[in-house]
């Protein structure tokens, strides 16, 4: 128990220090970037004000946003609001950044959460079907749709979803996360549901297909090894082996790949997000982006990495735990 | 002991080849078993020696009817006096023919030893297991790790005990041994002479021709994908007068307390046998007649051979 305790102890500090290290990196890459890029975030807030600025007031506002201090110190300055747990404010929304990526967090997870989910059970069902027809005709043709999906843009596969079945046969909203017009807090989860299936359902099917080829091969691969050898001549059958053998060997090595391919998903997000217009993350980037919101920009980009760095510990611990003999050598 | 009448097993002119693709269309056929011979009577163990790549590990495969896709095989392969045909080699597996494996890799890695000893058969034969493991000298918490965590010999044990679980007629040992201490050696073995005496069947797949002759009753000699010889066990115990084909011979004067004198040549790779006796490019008494056709199976005091002059 007590080297239990430590080992997980050590593990938590060896990706702690990782994970800081890599926001740090992340930080200064971004705040140099968007330092040398023509964003003028003082030209923003000021448009975003709405009202004509005197010269004399624009300086008040540069001077109060540092924007002609060195970069060293612009980036110092908001790295120790940043470690208070002020995040700056957003000059498109006009409030704080952390309340803005709080929400828009939720309903992207919500999301990813959604497609990852049906794009692993998918994908994985796929994938045994393949491997254990493997190159017999099921296997062929779901080879074949595996491949031209994983061809298909994302953004191409949303407008058509959203033309097929909003437009057209209208089982599902146009967009965003709940009906318009209705207060936030009276959207029942109904509602968010009904919003998030067809976003959901585009990001699944987008991604299914890698852990669908993954599945099949690591199903072929065992089906080939000398434990399922000696199984059929215990006189297992098919069926029997795909559960005794089969499941256990290659759900391992699905579950971790469908972990790591939440970086992926991430960036799937972004596109399904703008296509259904949907208020997460990825559309508050992006909208960030395009009006030059600095605060914002930084903020979702700083957690987006400490978001992605997180999904790849989670897949790194669960690996240790699953496989035995991970978790000897480890220990 | 023996009823000649009734056989367990009987196999004879078996041949496997595998279709093999060179430089990816050309395809070829290579033959890795020929002429093969072989017959089990109940209440025998008979040892199965030969050199590695004599194909003692293919006849298992082929008698249960798991070689891989590209193998063909033909020859006459009959269980009980029945034809062995796909449908019925699926219905014998693990029940009437059981089969020990070479080695760990054939245990899934990620099953613990106790449930994957138990099998996938209902009832579990669980208790039957433990006194089993207990005979085998497994330690009680075998049963809860994974194959990995097995020394060489606790996975030879782990083997075998799947096989003495079921109520197979025969049990195909694939060299059972190596890694046991000579004492769990033996009582495996003596499991294996239980089962026999029983009236059941082993065949046990050995390189080591000692152990084969030791503990079974007759001897089948492999070469290069056919059966040189077979011989009583008593035979190898009375020395090279006794046997009939130049190789045994060879390989009783290899033994380290005969003098240790290696065989000199290498057993021809499949794909390049000679036309004649396998064994012409190596054998001291070859004549023309040898390297020209393959020499028929002789019978000659209560053995088999295939050679032109064995004696
Ligand atoms: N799947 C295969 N494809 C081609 N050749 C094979 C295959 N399996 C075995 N062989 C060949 O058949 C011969 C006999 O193999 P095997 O029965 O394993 O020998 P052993 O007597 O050592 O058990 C070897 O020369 C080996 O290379
Ligand atoms: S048949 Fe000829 S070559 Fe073959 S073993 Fe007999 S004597 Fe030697
Ligand atoms: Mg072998």
């Amino acid at each position: 128990m007590k080297r239990t305790t430590r080992r997980l102890i050590h593990i938590f500090a060896t990706y702690g220090i990782r994970i800081i290290t890599l926001l740090l990196a992340v930080s200064v890459i971004t705040f140099v970037l968007v330092s040398v890029s023509p964003i003028d975030p003082v030209r923003q807030y000021i448009m975003g004000l709405g009202t004509a600025v005197s010269p004399e007031q624009r300086t008040q506002i540069e001077e109060y946003w540092g924007v002609n201090e060195p970069l060293v110190e612009r980036y110092v300055g908001w790295m120790s609001e940043l470690v208070k747990g002020n995040m700056g404010e957003s000059a498109i929304y006009r409030r704080p950044v952390a309340d803005i990526i709080g929400e828009r967090f939720v309903n992207s997870l919500a999301l990813m959460l959604c497609a990852w989910v049906l794009s692993g059970v998918i994908g994985f069902f796929i994938g045994c079907v393949m491997g254990m027809y493997q190159d017999r005709l099921p296997d062929k043709i779901l080879k074949k749709v595996c491949y031209i999906i994983s061809s298909i843009p994302t953004f191409w596969l949303g407008l058509v979803f959203l033309l097929v079945f909003s437009v057209w046969l209208k089982w599902f909203p146009i967009g965003f996360s709940g009906p318009i017009g209705v207060l936030d807090k009276d959207i029942t989860v109904w509602e968010k549901l009904h919003h998030l299936i067809l976003p959901a359902f585009t990001l699944a099917f987008m991604s299914f297909a890698n852990i669908a080829l993954h599945t099949r091969q690591k199903l072929v691969d065992v089906l080939n090894s000398e434990y399922v050898l000696f199984a059929r001549a215990r006189g297992e059958r098919k069926w029997t082996i795909l559960r005794r053998h089969g499941l256990r060997n290659i759900l391992l090595p699905a579950l971790t790949l469908q972990f790591a391919s939440f970086a992926e998903l991430f960036g799937g997000s972004v596109m399904a997000e703008n296509v259904f217009s949907y208020p997460g993350l990825g559309s508050a980037a992006a909208a960030a982006g395009l009006n030059s919101d600095v605060p914002l920009l930084l903020g979702v980009t700083l957690f987006s990495a400490l978001f992605v760095a997180i999904g790849n510990m989670i897949a790194n611990l669960l690996y240790g735990i699953i496989d035995p003999q991970i978790q000897e050598v480890g220990g | 002991m023996k009823q000649k009448d009734e056989t367990i097993l009987e196999i004879h002119d078996l041949s496997v080849s595998f279709r093999m693709y060179d430089h990816g269309l050309e395809q070829t056929d290579l033959q890795v078993i020929s002429d093969l011979y072989l017959t089990v009577y109940p209440g025998e163990i008979v040892a199965v020696a030969g050199s590695s790549g004599s194909g003692k590990s293919l006849l298992a495969s082929a008698i249960l009817g798991i070689l891989p896709g590209n193998a063909t095989v033909h020859g006459h392969l009959h269980y009980k006096g029945q034809e062995l045909t796909q449908e019925r080699q699926e219905q014998l597996r693990g029940t009437d023919i059981a089969l020990v494996p070479q080695s760990v890799a054939f245990l899934d890695p990620l099953m613990k030893v106790g449930a994957q000893a138990d099998g996938h058969r209902k009832p579990l034969p669980t208790d039957k297991r433990k006194s089993i493991f207990k005979r085998l000298g497994l330690p009680d918490k075998t049963e809860q790790l994974y194959p990995f965590q097995l020394s060489g010999g606790m996975a030879r044990r782990a083997l075998v005990s799947t096989a003495l679980l079921t109520d197979a007629k025969l049990v195909i040992a694939d060299e059972p041994t190596p890694g046991m201490s000579l004492e769990q050696a033996l009582e495996a073995l003596r499991m294996f002479r239980e089962m026999a005496d029983d009236g059941k069947a082993v065949i046990l797949i050995t390189h080591d021709l000692d152990l084969a002759f030791e503990f079974t009753d007759r001897v089948a000699v492999f070469y290069a994908g056919t059966t040189v010889e077979t011989a009583l066990a008593s035979d190898f115990k009375k020395g090279p007068d006794a046997l009939r084909h130049p190789y045994s011979q060879a390989l009783w004067r290899a033994l380290p307390q005969n003098g240790f004198q290696p065989v000199c040549g290498f057993q021809p790779y499949a794909g390049a046998l000679p036309k004649g006796c396998l064994y012409a490019p190596r054998c001291p008494y070859k004549t023309a007649q040898c390297m020209d056709a393959v020499p028929p199976v002789r019978e000659i005091r209560g053995g088999e051979v295939r050679c032109y002059y064995g004696a």
